[in-house]
């Protein structure tokens, strides 16, 4: 199959040049918009968490120093750990991708609160550029989970940092409670909620996660600024505290945060599955039920993270049968996908290689989740490389491959113009590859005892770091081929018309790139979300602009 | 979310499609949203209040009889007042007595300020005993292992629902000063029942600090 079907035209008037100048961007309420300018957020900040990731792997590349000290090097893991996860996993898919595509994929004009969405997004920078503040001040040793009693003992100026991470917090409820608020009151007529397409659920899911859970993170932040600034005790064993209560409410939110980086990435391998192999999913229904199972039960899982902190044993027991439990709604999806494609007539195009790379990590991330959850095992790979290896696998593998996928997937929505596929599949194959040759022998380092957090090693370690390195170089090159030719094609690429995937998703419904605020009036979309069933209906799209 | 204007037709450059009946309920839902976000960020309090009420049963049973739980039990008719004249407020919005409405949540803010002058000469008592949180606390009276932690829940606690209820004052003035400006009516007031909702939480919010820290 070829994109030659696709109409080539673009447009004459859409979101992007409807208004001109820094000025309407900056004061823009139009989702789209504000989507495009957290992408380029969360972009910058993902280039400097990578950055900071290459730096780590050259110092690890022998088993003394090589190119930093050793509180240097403490310094960088906490930027890479803190840019990474605050600021570029948590809100990348969510608040790019569910910002410009939610209001798309139900019909509706905008999200419910679009002030409030600019103003989510200003948070997000303000507390962004706090955090970073910090870090030029000399920056911050702590680790990105500012574990008690360190993190208000140690020296460094870890004030900024808290305060940033809290703002950035706030920027998170606010986007979940819009996109809540929207799924619930603005689907256009006939959008019914088992109609909904598969990335609005796994977003809503999400949504409700971080309005849930990041309060609790912004109050054991603030916790933690006051015993560093007022000394209020509360984890501090000294004065009768419990440094184990910062541990519960910290993991309260950040286990659940797994989830928020990893249910977006869920909807757009749903999404993308269907489309690529032409089917319509295998159980709409296991998609969304299995969504919204990970999203309760990630809330009971927080307790795996303390098994060897003196947690009771029928507690670490308990949490240990509660996280499996997620693996079983993991799997379903992994086992529906799967079945969507099998008989599916398979298009093997860039996001779809994403796809592929996704099911993999995921299954393997998730495998060696199920791992750690048994407590016996988790004492053997406890703060070693193994855990590393398994969270990167997840949080990154898994997230960032959704992510490149919706990247590609949609950018000719986004843009209104195509990338050079054949240099799309090549790259994805090399960062697939890149990344599985980064991370694979952290999970051998792992089990033969090689701690986390360490600049220096035991000389043995080393072939395996070396293995590590030379993968993350070939990570760090592929994202360099993607950022040239997605650059090159937001100029000079051939325009991609309405639906060059010739998809059913009925964010394709409008043009591309969309006119500002989408539709003159509700749409009615004549088909369910992914109906790949009868292709010869293809729908009226007079109601797009 | 509709801030400003009175009450209005939908016009040509609305954003979105429905009517204001849609707004509105837009408008709630992502309110009651927001509460139940504000209610975890508690949540991670009480937790914290229950775990060392677990490990220093002796100190919480002895804690309360060093409240003043006059100046506690006050503040918590101040505030319920004042939540029953916001609520009196959005009724009378709702008829279309705009004067009234205005009256009764400035009458709503101005309890908000008398609750936090209260508080504040509370904090002082606290403050002038030594009664300080963590590092310090230098209360003679209560000096059992656990006793500074019981002051510093308490200080976090009601320092926490100190912020809402300035945050709550604030809004209720604006939203005195626009209902008196004649910017809210029958037909539209869907700030006026937010700010509504918003004082009620924080309401509500106390109706459970203060028997924890006053009175149990």
């Amino acid at each position: 199959m070829s994109l030659a079907r696709a109409e080539p035209t673009m447009p004459e008037e859409h979101y992007l040049n409807s208004e001109r100048g820094l000025w309407s961007w900056l004061t823009t309420q139009d989702h789209k918009r504000v989507g495009v300018m957290f992408l380029v957020a969360v972009l910058l900040m993902f280039l400097l968490g990578g950055c900071y990731a290459l730096a780590l792997r050259l110092e690890l590349l022998t088993p003394e120093e090589t190119v930093m000290g050793r509180l240097a090097y403490n310094r960088a893991f906490t930027v890479h750990g803190v840019v990474m996860v605050w600021l570029f996993l948590i809100p990348s898919i969510p608040t790019a991708f569910g910002n410009f595509l939610l209001p798309l994929m139900i019909g509706a004009r905008d999200v419910a609160f679009p002030r409030l969405n600019l103003a989510s997004f200003y948070l997000y920078v303000l507390g962004a550029a706090l955090t970073l503040w910090a870090m030029l001040q000399g920056g911050v040793d702590t680790g990105w989970t500012f574990y008690t009693p360190y993190s208000t003992a140690t020296g460094t100026d870890v004030m900024p940092v808290l305060l940033g991470v809290f703002v950035v917090g706030f920027s998170t409820i606010i986007t979940g409670l819009n996109f809540i608020t929207t799924v619930h009151t603005m689907r256009a007529p006939g959008v019914g909620w088992m109609r909904l397409p598969l990335f609005v659920w796994a977003i809503y899911g999400t949504s409700i996660i971080q309005v849930l859970a990041t309060p609790v993170l912004g109050m054991v932040l603030v916790l933690v600024a006051l015993e560093r600034v007022a000394g209020v005790g509360l984890f501090d064993p000294a004065r009768g505290g419990d440094p184990l209560l910062y541990q519960h409410l910290f993991w309260f939110y950040s286990h659940p945060a797994v989830y928020i980086m990893i249910l977006p990435g869920m909807g757009v391998i749903s999404e993308a599955v269907s489309v690529f192999s032409r089917k319509n999913p295998f159980s709409y229904r296991v998609l969304v039920w299995s969504t919204v199972g990970i999203a309760f039960v990630g809330f009971l899982t927080w307790g795996h993270h303390m098994f060897v902190s003196g947690q009771s044993t029928f507690g670490a027991g308990a949490f240990s049968v509660l996280s499996m439990l997620v693996a079983i709604f993991t799997a379903l999806k992994i086992f529906t996908w799967l079945s969507t494609m099998y008989r599916g007539s398979i298009w093997v195009c860039t996001p779809f290689v994403y796809v592929l790379g996704f099911i993999f990590l995921l299954f393997f991330g998730g495998m060696s989740g199920v791992a750690v959850a048994v407590t016996s095992a988790d004492l053997h790979w406890h703060d070693t490389y193994f855990v590393v290896a398994h969270f990167h696998f997840i949080m990154v593998g898994a997230s960032l491959m959704a992510f490149l996928g919706a990247l590609h997937y949609w950018f000719p929505k986004m843009f209104g113009r195509r990338y050079p596929e054949g240099l799309g599949v090549g790259t994805a194959v090399l960062i697939i590859f890149g990344f599985i040759a980064t991370f694979l022998p952290q999970f051998l380092l792992g089990n033969q005892g090689m701690p986390r957090r360490y600049a220096d090693y035991p000389e043995h370690f080393q072939p395996l770091h070396v293995a590590s390195t030379a993968g993350a170089s070939l990570l760090g090159f592929g994202f360099l081929i993607v950022a040239i030719y997605l650059g090159w094609a937001l100029l000079h690429g051939a325009a991609a018309g309405r639906n060059p995937w010739e998809s059913r998703g009925f964010e394709w419904y409008s043009a591309s790139p969309p006119p500002e605020s989408n539709f003159h009036e509700p749409p009615a979309f004549p088909h369910g979300p992914h109906d790949y069933a009868r292709p010869g209906i293809e729908p009226e799209v007079g109601h797009a602009l | 979310m509709p801030s400003d204007g009175a009450a209005r037709p939908v016009v040509a450059q609305a954003r979105h499609f429905g009517d204001e009946a849609a707004r509105q309920g837009a408008a709630h839902m992502g309110m009651w949203v927001f509460l139940a976000s504000e209610v975890m960020l508690f949540t991670a309090l009480f937790t914290s209040y229950a775990l060392y009420r677990l490990a220093y049963p002796q100190v919480f049973h002895q804690g309360p009889h060093h409240m003043d739980v006059t100046l506690g039990t006050l503040n918590t008719y101040v505030l319920v007042t004042s939540s029953v004249l916001v609520a009196l407020a959005i009724a009378s919005i709702r008829a279309g007595r705009e004067l009234a409405a205005g009256g009764l949540l400035a009458g709503a803010a101005v309890l908000g300020v008398a609750f936090l002058s209260l508080k504040g000469l509370e904090y002082a008592h606290h403050a002038r005993d030594g009664a300080l949180p963590g590092a310090h606390y230098a209360y003679a009276k209560f000096a059992i292992p656990g006793a500074s932690l019981y002051f510093t829940l308490y200080w976090v606690m009601t320092g926490v629902h100190a912020v809402h209820v300035t945050v709550g004052v604030g809004a209720l003035s604006v939203l005195a000063f626009r209902t008196l400006e004649g910017r809210f009516s029958a037909a539209y007031h869907t700030p006026l029942e937010l700010g509504g909702m918003y004082w009620h939480l924080v309401d509500l919010v106390w109706l459970f600090l203060w028997p924890l820290l006053y009175l149990v």
